[in-house]
């Protein structure tokens, strides 16, 4: 099964180990490349992008701040439809409503459609523990899932394999799951493509339960949507007669008319298409049409604890798209397992610590793992300042203070490791409102200048490890500025 | 829902009303909440530039495109069947019986109690469609009858799909969705089969039918 992230160490440690692994950089940066030249393409296809992106984020801005009674809105709608609708506050909760569910149909093998929200919850883990085999469908996940692997992009989980690591993936591995990968497979991508569906097939063919997630739910008709390249979710949506969809509380849109917005802003934004080559909306159940049983387990699991951050809660806009990890600097060169999260990238940065709180080192590192370059932001489709969000989420793991967790308020106290950081900062702003002191500190500084060591000592080290310590002017500005005044005297020097 | 989910309901409900102390009662609703300044439509076409756009995405994307009237209709399906090497085709129960004239390949029809695996050995499937949109190069299939289940244009690996032009057509994302009934289970398909999984390039061909062939059929309207 594929690894866990418990124990994950901090970003730094991990992003170290990854910058050296040359493969793995190389792969990120011809992917991620790839599909950055692409993105802008087809963005700049559509004149009114900003409105578009305008009105993504007012729809989930909205949706979010009146989200009890859309959810309730979506359960009516849903049970009208046929469909049974469960809720669940943790993954430990929303694991056993499904491996119940699966359970009660008599079967031991599921097949599934690729969800961030059956990743982040274990599910897979929590069904082989009861005897049920889940089986991955979507060629990415099939990969890490034969490679016993970690997923690492939220859109393409193996970005990390080349094709040659792909085909030695399905060689080694496909007969133990199921049908061998064909005699003399290449690594050409149209036949590690058709080596896939072969061994998918007979698994679709026979399944009686799919699990899904959703892009998005409609709460005015309790429609479901699911956005797709390769067929497998539709296999997986239409042919079991159980269908089990966990889907994340904050994927409601309040309209059908919505998606409009959607349906145009999340193709182009993640695999830089005018429409991703298929998508399904359904309701409920269809008579004689498709799965006779449907579920949908409503999951929490941190979102709502989110939610009643006023700065952190535009991080549940997210409609997973995956542009803000192609355009990220610190992502193309770390890779997705640094971020120790199914949520990697800049995404992950403030998603990560707000749905599991900022208490292991991983959690509280992630809101540093960024350059706060901005570029996030700016590919957006709805709009959210990841960096305002990853600075409200030092600020808090540095200082403590109130936060939810659990849906309790509780007031966190400052993190370890932060405490030289803190006094300087203390130093700093004492120093500041005392011109006196200030003046006094400069004119030390300028005249010992010649000591200054180029790296800090003790506490500082790791920070000037990968910085370079400004230089000290041989004469601090404000004695430069007094001497000329401000340069008049034309005796600049 | 068992009384330990119903527990959880309502303490996911009462969790999210907490979270949102901070939000005035007398917030816009929601019609006032979203502003809609983008297009309905990019761009200013003719009837016939909105056909000759939705051709040429289509066919960006891999589909194939075929075009004719009403009355060739007939013979340019039995064509494609012949060319496929077809044996045998799914017909959902409310194709036009015409449309299948010219052909003689093995009709096979679209039953609730066939299994996936029977589908599996069909080679071919025909269907009309619910809506097609120029901009996106995307046909819709709602499950109407001259559709069919959504599962036979899964399994068979090579799909023909009519479109009746220019009713059928519509310019833009937003204008398809406003034809569409959100009950009805839809499908939205542009181009074949395809994949972004290895090395984020798209790659076509992997569960859903790798070949499709979309027919634009002109005057259906005025033969009726």
């Amino acid at each position: 099964m594929s690894g866990t992230f418990v124990g994950m160490p901090a970003f730094p440690e991990a992003a170290r180990e990854a910058v050296r692994d040359t493969t793995l950089r190389g792969n990120l940066r011809h992917a991620t490349h790839t599909i950055r030249a692409k993105r802008a393409k087809a963005v700049a296809e559509v004149e009114d992008w900003a409105e578009l992106r305008e009105a993504g984020k007012r729809i989930k801005d909205h949706t979010l701040r009146h989200l009890d009674r859309y959810l309730e809105q979506v359960e009516a709608a849903v049970t009208a439809a046929g469909g049974v609708v469960h809720w669940a506050a943790d993954a430990e909760e929303a694991n056993r409503i499904v491996t119940d569910l699966v359970k009660a149909t008599g079967e031991s093998e599921v097949v599934k459609v690729k969800s961030m929200a059956t990743q982040e919850i274990g599910l897979n883990e929590a069904l082989e523990a009861a005897g049920v085999r889940a089986y991955e469908t979507d060629l990415a996940e099939l990969i890490v899932q034969l490679g016993k692997d970690r997923p690492s992009h939220i859109l393409v989980p193996a970005i990390h394999r080349n094709r040659g690591e792909i085909r030695e993936i399905f060689t080694r591995e496909m007969s133990e799951w199921g049908r061998p990968a064909p005699e003399g497979l290449t690594d050409t991508p149209a036949e590690l493509a058709e080596a896939a569906r072969l061994h998918l097939r007979e698994k679709f063919l026979r399944a009686k339960v799919g699990v899904s997630g959703a892009n998005f739910v409609v709460a005015e008709t309790g429609t479901l949507v699911v956005v797709e390249s390769e067929g497998n979710g539709r296999m997986c949506l239409t042919l079991p007669e159980t269908l089990i969809s966990v889907v994340g509380i904050e994927k409601i849109v309040p309209t059908w008319r919505d998606l409009e917005v959607f349906l145009q802003t999340l193709p182009r934004s993640s695999t830089a298409e005018r429409m991703n080559p298929y998508t399904s909306t359904w309701t409920g159940t269809t008579d004689g049409d498709g799965p006779r049983v449907f579920h949908l387990v409503l999951l929490d699991n941190g979102r709502t604890d989110t939610l009643a951050d006023e700065v952190g809660r535009q991080a549940l806009r997210c409609i997973r798209c995956s542009a803000c990890l192609n355009v990220c600097p610190v992502y193309e060169r770390a890779g997705g397992h640094a971020y120790g999260s199914v949520y990697p990238g800049p995404i992950g940065a403030i998603l990560s610590p707000q749905l599991r709180g900022t208490d292991s080192e991983i959690d509280a590192s992630l809101p540093y793992a960024s350059s706060l370059c901005g570029a996030c932001y700016e590919v957006c489709p709805v709009a959210i300042d990841i960096p305002e969000v990853l600075v409200h989420l030092r600020e808090r793991v540095v200082q403590g203070g109130p936060a939810t967790r659990a849906g309790n308020r509780v007031v966190l106290r400052p993190a370890k490791g932060h405490a030289a950081e803190r006094a300087a900062m203390r130093a700093a702003q004492w120093a500041f409102t005392r011109p006196g002191v200030l003046r006094a500190g400069q004119r030390m500084a300028s005249r010992t200048r010649r000591f200054h060591p180029r790296t800090l000592p003790g506490p500082g080290r790791a920070w000037s490890a990968g910085r370079d310590l400004p230089r000290v002017p041989a004469e601090p500005f404000r004695d430069w500025w007094q001497r000329t005044r401000g340069g008049k005297d034309g005796a600049a020097e | 829902m068992s009384s330990r989910e119903r527990s959880s309901r309502e303490r996911i409900l009462g969790r999210v009303r907490r979270a949102l102390a901070d939000v005035p009662r007398e917030e816009a609703p929601y019609e006032r909440a979203v502003e809609r300044d983008y297009l309905r439509e990019h761009g200013t076409r003719t009837v016939a530039e909105t056909v000759e756009l939705l051709a040429e995405n289509l066919a960006d994307y891999r589909a194939v495109v075929h075009r004719c009237d009403e009355d060739g209709l007939p013979s340019v399906i039995a064509g494609l069947l012949r060319e496929r090497g077809a044996a045998s085709v799914a017909v959902p129960p409310g194709l036009e019986e015409a449309w299948l004239a010219d052909t003689d390949v093995t009709r096979v029809p679209d039953r609730a109690e066939d299994t996936a695996a029977a589908l599996d050995r069909v080679d071919s499937v025909v269907t009309a469609c619910a809506v097609a949109v120029a901009e996106t190069g995307t046909i819709v299939l709602d499950g109407s009858p001259d559709q069919g289940r959504r599962r036979i244009t899964l399994v068979p690996d090579h799909h023909i799909c009519v479109v009746r032009v220019p009713e059928q057509v519509v310019a833009s994302v937003p204008q398809a969705l406003e034809r569409l009934d959100p009950l009805r289970p839809s499908t939205w398909i542009s181009g074949p089969s395809a994949t972004s999984d290895i090395e984020l390039d798209r790659v076509e061909g992997v569960h859903g039918p790798r070949t499709l062939e979309v027919v634009l059929v002109d005057g259906a309207a005025a033969s009726r």
